[in-house]
């Protein structure tokens, strides 16, 4: 800073027109009412990106592949770790990459019970040895109008319940999620009734897409993701696929679902994606493939029709969103 | 309002016209801009940076109009003249927000008509955030001097009571948009409710 010539300064002399000075507190003003106006507008609005999961390689080999692999191109590791609606972790798409590093995979049992032969209680490491882990390029769409390709590394849902032998009474399987606030920040909150429950027909668990995923683009799945256990169901809106599964019960009744029970008008039961039935908001007619800037049309069952449309037959999918 | 400046304080220079208020809520509430601008360029919007920029356009027009609501509340309660030097840009500035959030919506389904008609009729969700901006639309048009002049005041200020219902349509469509969590949508509404309580009250007091 240049100082002032002492003059200038002087009490009681008399008041020139000072340009300078003038223009310099007006230029001062000015620049800190739009960095405040500015800043706060930002700090009200903004909500920043978060970063990916690291990944830890999961070594399993040889890894078959899925009869049902699309080739479409698959949505690239950071974007499919750093964008996940868990709200567990909380209602921001990037609250699961910053909040899920807390969550303990491991020790982690699973029970499964319910209208079964063989109810068993088994960890998450013994269950997954049980089975060859496969890779399953599946297209993922979600209900908001969002879609990403998905490498998952699983084994089949059928392959373990056939496992545990259902009984001729189960109709239903339904899936539990941790409930544990100490380690699910969201769970704090009663936006959803916890824990999460997911449902399917047993003939949808019994289908060979059905997939209990482990791991991710041959790697360990990430927290974000729904590790240690989660549940794949492409033809169905994301939030069918329920994540960090603690709980597998086949029952006779169909379960009711946390979704459905939340908001019975938007969210069904069965969930399947499709194109002619639009959510009250907005129209499912289109997605945005991540990465992607334009819009697709949306397929039927998310592309799986040929493989799974049977299992509606006469059903009034409108009626049964 | 020049008897509130002359009476509250003693300015020290005769007009205090604060050259500086107006340029820096305009180059401020464009700086939101220029930033989801350059993170759209950089990538830093995330993996879906068409709903965000949807998402930070929305919220940003909601929050200036919040703003322009407040000035005359402000200048009531506290006898200062400039808040209602800076309410035209803030409404502009909001009118400008919502103009891009609907451009970015327009863009994102690919500018189809069919879909805006289907939507707007078929969603109130859609059908409440439209009306809001439509409702924006002649007040931003009639925003100069000249339109103040041309139409008569009372007519001019008729017509803009209209920025009450676009922005309840706007905090309604803010609600409606959000999936679970309506803590923001609801403290939006009720700033909005107190702003206009306010005014109320004076109303009620000046003619009782």
């Amino acid at each position: 800073m240049t100082p002032t010539p002492p003059e200038r300064d002087e009490p009681g002399a008399p008041d020139p027109v000072r340009p300078r000075r003038e223009f310099l507190r007006n230029a001062a003003l000015f620049t800190g009412t739009a960095l405040a106006l500015g800043g706060g507008l930002e700090l009200l609005t903004r909500r920043p990106g978060a970063g990916e999961a690291a990944g830890e390689p999961l070594v399993q080999a040889p890894r078959p592949t899925g009869p049902y692999d699309t080739t479409e191109a698959v949505t690239p590791w950071a974007q499919a770790t750093s964008y996940n609606n868990y709200y567990e972790f909380g209602l921001g798409k990037d609250d699961p990459a910053r909040l899920a590093g807390g969550l303990k995979t491991r020790p982690w049992t699973v029970l499964i019970d319910g209208e079964v032969r063989k109810p068993v209680r088994v960890d998450i490491d013994t269950l997954q040895s049980w089975f060859p882990l496969e890779d399953r390029v599946y297209r993922m769409r979600c209900v908001e109008g969002w879609s990403m390709v998905m490498p998952w590394l699983g084994f089949p849902l059928a392959a373990l319940l056939r496992r545990v032998e259902p009984t001729g009474g189960a109709k239903y399987v339904k899936f539990t999620a941790l409930h544990d606030p100490d380690q699910f920040p969201g769970q704090h909150t009663s936006l959803l009734d916890w824990p999460y429950v997911e449902g399917l027909r047993l003939d949808e668990a019994l289908h060979p897409l059905t997939l209990m995923a482990v791991g991710l683009d041959g790697r360990v799945l990430p927290n974000q993701n729904g590790a240690p256990l989660r549940l794949v169901v492409p033809w169905k809106y994301g939030f069918k696929s329920i994540k960090a599964v603690v709980r597998i019960t086949l029952t006779r009744e169909q379960p009711q679902t946390t979704w459905a029970l939340a908001a019975p008008d938007e969210y069904g039961f069965y969930a399947n994606v499709n194109p002619a039935v639009p959510h009250p908001r907005w129209s499912q007619a289109t997605e945005r493939r991540i990465g992607e800037l334009r819009r697709r049309p949306t397929l039927p069952f998310n592309g799986y029709a040929e493989q799974v449309a049977h299992l509606y037959a006469g059903m009034d999918l409108h009626r049964f969103f | 309002m020049s008897r509130a400046a002359s009476s509250s304080r003693s300015a020290p220079r005769r007009a205090s016209p604060l050259p500086w208020l107006e340029p820096g809520v305009v180059v401020g509430g464009l700086l939101p801009a220029a930033i989801l601008a350059l993170d759209a360029v950089t990538g830093a919007l995330g993996a879906n940076p068409v709903q965000r920029a949807t998402l930070q356009t929305g919220l940003l027009a909601l929050a200036l109009l919040l703003l322009s609501l407040a000035c005359t509340p402000l200048r009531l309660l506290t006898g200062w003249t400039w808040p209602a030097r800076i309410r035209k840009a803030l409404g502009l500035l909001a009118f400008g927000y919502a103009a891009l959030h609907f451009l970015i919506y327009l863009l994102d389904h690919g500018f189809s008509p069919g879909l805006l008609v289907e939507d707007v009729l078929e969603r109130p969700f859609v059908t409440a955030g439209f009306a809001a901006l439509v409702l924006l639309l002649p007040l931003a048009l009639t925003s100069t001097r000249d339109s103040v002049r041309r139409m008569g005041f009372p007519a001019w200020q008729r017509l803009h009571r209209l920025v009450y219902l676009a922005a309840g349509l706007g905090a309604l469509h803010y609600w409606w948009g959000v999936k679970k969590d309506h803590t923001a949508p609801l403290l939006a509404a009720l700033i909005l409710a107190g702003l206009l309580g306010l005014r109320l009250l004076r109303r009620g007091r000046r003619r009782p």
